[in-house]
Parts: C-alpha cells; sequence; structure tokens
C-alpha cells in the first residue's frame, strides 16, 4: 500500500525520523499515522494538495504544534535534545512584518540560544549574522527595518536566520510562496550549498514543475502517507495522482521524468 | 510650588510617592511593552479588574481574624490571587472554548469587577474592621501612604523591571515569531504566563498609586508612544520604561503641587500628553511626518505629470499642477512651456522612454522592480548600464 524508500534509511541515526505521527485539530485528523524518515544530506519535498497537512507535519515534528501521537527522533535522538542542530524557517505570513525590528536583529534572533538570557552580543555574533545575509544577499539590508521589504526579501531573512544558527537539518515551510524568480533562484542556490556540505534539507513544496530540477528525495503526503523516496523513482504520475486525487493540476507529462519509467 | 514638587521639595511624603511613581512607571512601561508586542495590550484590563474581589475577600478574611483589613501586604496579595484566577478563566475561556480572546476578557473583566463591588459594598454594611477608604483601591490614594509602603512598592516595582530586562530575548522572539520560537526550544506558554506574572504584579504594585481601573493606561499608553519613535524592540522597551517613568514622576509631582488633585488621573493624562506630542511629532511614523511625506510625494507626481503633459502638447487642466510648474519656472499662466519647461519636459520623456525599454527586457527585471513613475532610470542604473538602454531607443532622441 505505502511504496517504501528504494534506499534503506537508517531510522536510528535519521537526521529526522518520524513514526505513527497524528495531529488533529478539533476531531479532523490533519496528519494521519505518517512515518517519515529524511535522508541525510538530501534535500527532501514535501508535497501534497492544499490542506494536506504538510505544513503541520514539520510543525508536530517541531513540536511547535502539540501531536495527538507519534513518536519523532532527530539524529537518533529526542528532538528537544538536540534543537540547537534543527533550523525551522517558518512560513513567512505567520508573522507581524511590522514588528519593531530590523534585518539583522532578526538573523540575531537565529543565536539567542547561544547567546542565552544575557550573553553580551559580541563582535563574533555580529560577523556571523552578517555573513548569513551575505550567503542570502541581503548584506546591504542590515539595518533596514522589516516591515520595508519585499516578500522575496522576508524570506531571505528568515533563511539568514536559520543558516545564523548553525544547523545541520532544515526544515523549511513554503519558503517559495510569493516570492519572485530571483529569490527563489538565490534559495534554491543557498540550500544546493548546505547540501554540499552535507546537511539535510526539507521543504514544504508547492510547485510540482521544479520538484526534479531542486530535490533529491520527494515525500508525497495527503494526510496519510502516499509514498517517499529518489524523486527518479517516486515522483511519478501514478503517486501524484494517488497523493492529489482528481485535484492534480494539468500539465504535461514530460514535465514528470518518472512518469516514463 | 510646581517647582518645588518636581525637585522634590515637598516634604517626605510627597517624595516617597513621586519617587515610588516614577518607578512603577518605568515597570509598568518595560513591562506592558511585551504584553503590547504580543498584540494582547487588551488583557492587561482583565487583569486589572479581577483585582477586585481579592481586595474584598481579604479584607474581611483579614477583619474576621482580628487583624487590620487594610493591611497592604496581604491586600496585595488578595488581589493577586483573584487576579490570577481571572487570568486563568480568560485563558481557559479562550483555548478550551470556542470563545475569542476579546469575549472572553470582556465576560472575566465585567463578572469579576462587578462582584468585587458587590464585595465592597457588603464589607460597609457588615460593621467589621475599618473599611473606610477601602474603595480607593479603584482609582488609587497616596496621600496617607507611609515609609514601609513606598519601600514595599519600590523593591516591588524594581523587581519587576529587573524581571523584564532578564526574559527581554525570550519575550521578543514569542513575540515576533512564536513558531520559531518554540521550534528553537522557548516554551512559549511557559513565557506567556510570565509577561502575565509581570503584568499581574505591576497591577497589584499599582494599585496603591494610580489604582486598579487606571493602571491599565500605564501598561498600554507607554509602550504605544515609544513605538512612534524608533523600530527596535530594545529602543521600544528603553523608551517605553522612560515614557512611564516620566509620566509617573511628572504626574505625582504636579498633584502634589496643586492639591486635592488625585494622583492617579493626573500620571494617566501626562502619559497621555506624552502620546499626543509622540502621535504628532514622531519622525517617521508620526502623523506630521506622514502628511509632508504624502504631500512631497503628491507634488513629485503632479510635477512628472505636468512635464510629461508638457512635452505631449497635452493641456493642463489640474490646478494644482500648473501652480507647482509655474512656481518652478517651468511654464507659463497660460500652460504653455517655458524654455527650461521644454528641456525638463524633453528629459521627462526620455527618462519614460528609457524606462519602458527596462520594462520591456527581462535582462533588467532588477531595475524593472524599481519603477513607480517618478525615479529616474539614471539614479537606478550604473552610466555603462544607461548607455546600452539608450542604444535601444527608437528613433533620434529630442535632447536639447
Amino acid at each position: 500500500m505505502l511504496q517504501l524508500a528504494d534506499t534503506p534509511v537508517q531510522l536510528e541515526t535519521a537526521p529526522l525520523s518520524i513514526s505513527g505521527l497524528t495531529v488533529s485539530y478539533g476531531e479532523k485528523p490533519a496528519v494521519f499515522s505518517v512515518d517519515m524518515s529524511l535522508r541525510a544530506g538530501a534535500m527532501t519535498a514535501i508535497i501534497g494538495p492544499n490542506g494536506a497537512g504538510k505544513s503541520t507535519l514539520l510543525k508536530a515534528a517541531l513540536g511547535v504544534i502539540t501531536p495527538l501521537s507519534g513518536r519523532v527522533t532527530a539524529f537518533g535522538a529526542p528532538v528537544a535534545a538536540v534543537r540547537d542542530r534543527i533550523a525551522y524557517v517558518p512560513q513567512r505570513a505567520s508573522v507581524d512584518w511590522d514588528f519593531p525590528v530590523r534585518v539583522i536583529d532578526v538573523v540575531m534572533m537565529g543565536l539567542y540560544g547561544q547567546l542565552g538570557l544575557l550573553g553580551r552580543i559580541r563582535g563574533q555574533h555580529k560577523a556571523r549574522v552578517m555573513e548569513a545575509l551575505d550567503r542570502v544577499g541581503m548584506a546591504d539590508f542590515a539595518h533596514r527595518q522589516i516591515g520595508q521589504l519585499s516578500g522575496g526579501q522576508q524570506q531571505r531573512v528568515f533563511l539568514a536566520r536559520a543558516l545564523a544558527q548553525g544547523a545541520d537539518l532544515y526544515l523549511l515551510d513554503e519558503p517559495f510562496a510569493g516570492v519572485d524568480a530571483a529569490t527563489e533562484a538565490a534559495i534554491v542556490d543557498v540550500l544546493h550549498g548546505l547540501r554540499a556540505e552535507g546537511n539535510t534539507i526539507a521543504v514544504v513544496h508547492h510547485d510540482l514543475s521544479t520538484v526534479a530540477q531542486y530535490f533529491d528525495d520527494v515525500f508525497l503526503l495527503n494526510t496519510q502517507a502516499v509514498a517517499a523516496g529518489p524523486v527518479a523513482t517516486t515522483f511519478t504520475e501514478a503517486n501524484l495522482q494517488a497523493a492529489y486525487g482528481g485535484r492534480l493540476p494539468g500539465r504535461p507529462a514530460a514535465a514528470l521524468p518518472g512518469a516514463i519509467a | 510650588m510646581i517647582w518645588d514638587a518636581l525637585l522634590l521639595q515637598l516634604g517626605y511624603n510627597a517624595v516617597l510617592v513621586t519617587l515610588g511613581a516614577a518607578t512603577l512607571g518605568i515597570a509598568a512601561g518595560a513591562g506592558g511593552t511585551f504584553l503590547f508586542l504580543r498584540g494582547r495590550a487588551l488583557l492587561s484590563d482583565a487583569v486589572s479588574h479581577a483585582t477586585l474581589p481579592g481586595v474584598g475577600l481579604a479584607f474581611i478574611a483579614m477583619a474576621l481574624l482580628g487583624g487590620d483589613g487594610r493591611n497592604l501586604i496581604g491586600l496585595l496579595t488578595g488581589a493577586a490571587v483573584s487576579a490570577a484566577l481571572g487570568l486563568l478563566c480568560v485563558s481557559w475561556l479562550t483555548t478550551r472554548t470556542r470563545l475569542g480572546e476579546d469575549a472572553a476578557i470582556g465576560a472575566v473583566l465585567s463578572v469579576f469587577f462587578g462582584f468585587g463591588i458587590v464585595l465592597l459594598t457588603v464589607i460597609q454594611s457588615l460593621g467589621v474592621g475599618s473599611p473606610a477608604g477601602l474603595e480607593s483601591v479603584l482609582l488609587g490614594a497616596t496621600a496617607g501612604m507611609v515609609q514601609s509602603e513606598a519601600l514595599m512598592l519600590l523593591v516591588a516595582a524594581g523587581l519587576t523591571l529587573g524581571l523584564v530586562l532578564i526574559l527581554r530575548r525570550p519575550l521578543t522572539l514569542a513575540a515576533f515569531d512564536p513558531g520559531f520560537a518554540t521550534a528553537t526550544g522557548r516554551n512559549v506558554a511557559r513565557l506567556d504566563l510570565a509577561m502575565m506574572g509581570l503584568v499581574l504584579a505591576v497591577v497589584v504594585v499599582g494599585m496603591k498609586i494610580v489604582g486598579l481601573i487606571l493602571i491599565v493606561a500605564l501598561l498600554i499608553i507607554p509602550p504605544v508612544t515609544a513605538r512612534l519613535w524608533t523600530e527596535r524592540v530594545d529602543r521600544v522597551l528603553l523608551l517605553s520604561g522612560l515614557a512611564g517613568g516620566l509620566a509617573g514622576y511628572l504626574g505625582a509631582a504636579l498633584s502634589a503641587a496643586l492639591r486635592d488633585v488625585p494622583t492617579g488621573p493626573v500620571i494617566v493624562l501626562v502619559s497621555f500628553a506624552l502620546f499626543i506630542v509622540s502621535l504628532l511629532a514622531a519622525p517617521r511614523r508620526g502623523v506630521l511626518s506622514a502628511w509632508v511625506r504624502h504631500r512631497a510625494h503628491q507634488r513629485a507626481v503632479h510635477l512628472r505629470q505636468g512635464l510629461l503633459a508638457l512635452a505631449t502638447g497635452q493641456p493642463i487642466y489640474e490646478r494644482l499642477t500648473l501652480r507647482l510648474l509655474r512656481r518652478a519656472g517651468l511654464a507659463r499662466a497660460d500652460g504653455v512651456a517655458t524654455e527650461t519647461g521644454k528641456a525638463a519636459a524633453a528629459k521627462a520623456m526620455l527618462d519614460e522612454a528609457r524606462w519602458q525599454i527596462v520594462l520591456h527586457d527581462p535582462a533588467h527585471a532588477a531595475a524593472a522592480r524599481r519603477y513607480d513613475g517618478l525615479t529616474r532610470l539614471e539614479e537606478v542604473l550604473t552610466p555603462d548600464q544607461l548607455s546600452a538602454v539608450d542604444a535601444a531607443l527608437p528613433g533620434p532622441v529630442a535632447v536639447p
């Protein structure tokens, strides 16, 4: 019923391993009994129709919302024990962009864990923040108020905050939603750079046409897990039909490399 | 008289009250900042009104046990317990029922306050203890303050302020991005609780000086005032504390100097005065500067449109446009361009033609996003890029 990953994943030490995760809003499960395991050093797209529970899955894995049941481990330990190794990029729309902070302050939030309650912000911290901003091409905007940024720029700042954390696992919630093409290319560049350094990345993604181009693995979700594995073997017409049901947007079959196989 | 008060020359009691009010103002301003940034300012109203039944019950309990019913520590403890209960009710109603927080606040606030008023009335008729002056918790009363009370308020306000400073980073994170805060290991529910604890402390401490009805003003107005002046959380916190402290100090001093004027309301009015000044005069978010910027933008738009009309020989109907053009020496009263006007118009036309090329060339996508009909392309592109654009201009370019 459920197509398993082609490459065996070592559940014990996987960067993120979810088993039997169920999340309900009220009495309707948004995510039902989902098992997921991320392959170390790979970039995984989490895809599925609207309301399939993609963002919910990420949030529940991180404890942002409390799941009804299920077990989540990261790098073989409970998530709470390895939070400094996990970077989370929430949806851009989830915060108030009129909040009185500057770009540099937002990115500095990625270092709050290390700074502690009263630790002084030193030159090395500022340097790390500027390096992260530079990596996403926002160094010139460091002292702007965040409300003055465009949507794409806001998304880059969120990514820079995650970079400043210096994590090994990156979880991004729809980083490409409502951003311009230049920003999308810049974000993909940064993510591929992170992957080249051996980091693991999972992205909640909407645009099926770019899946094969950007990602190594896919995880298809529609409340329940539908399929998971490398793009070449798992990103197939049949699996997409199973995930999207009748709601699959019509597009040329050529966009699906796996469809021919 | 007023100068004596401001310089703390009005006697021991006035000095106590003034310093106490200033400290309270600082603590309230700082504590209220995160409440305001979290978008839950109204919650302080529920907290303050929910203290009243606690005050009444504490009085009855202390009087029945044979003590002084007006013992300040006892009253404040009762107030804190009942305010905490009120908070629990609001949070239970919000999370466990379909009621929104606004409705929950309204319900809890009025019920607790009503119950408190009933208790105060019952106490008057009960004939135990000495209830005279108990109703002063509503609007504050500083006249009879003694040193021990003032010192206690000072210490409590100081502790509150210290706690705000220690928790400022996690509170900022929870206010700006609760999801990220949780994902990085902060317990947002507990931080919210800590924030409410701070508010509760301020309300209880402030009851004696400004009273429970008006303490809300000290929690909300200073952060709102501070927000107008800056775009940084740490500065909002600092300025809010300053605004609150200043309001407390000036208000208490004024009411000491003017006599027969209640301290709490004067403090609130001073706080409001600071707010009004800020609302008008703040450099970026203020009303005046917004108006000035709007006018400048309007003029720029009219001038540009006027120049383009001159260049294409269209008549100018807008009186503002014509006036601006005449004042700049670009057009005559009859709407005909002067010599400088002709040159400026041709330049505007050229700029517009250049922009049209940039807007339709995907290679200039980054520059194209800065098109607003006003910015000149020369400010956006390098001279090299500009000459590349000029090369694509159709036909001879009419630059005088």
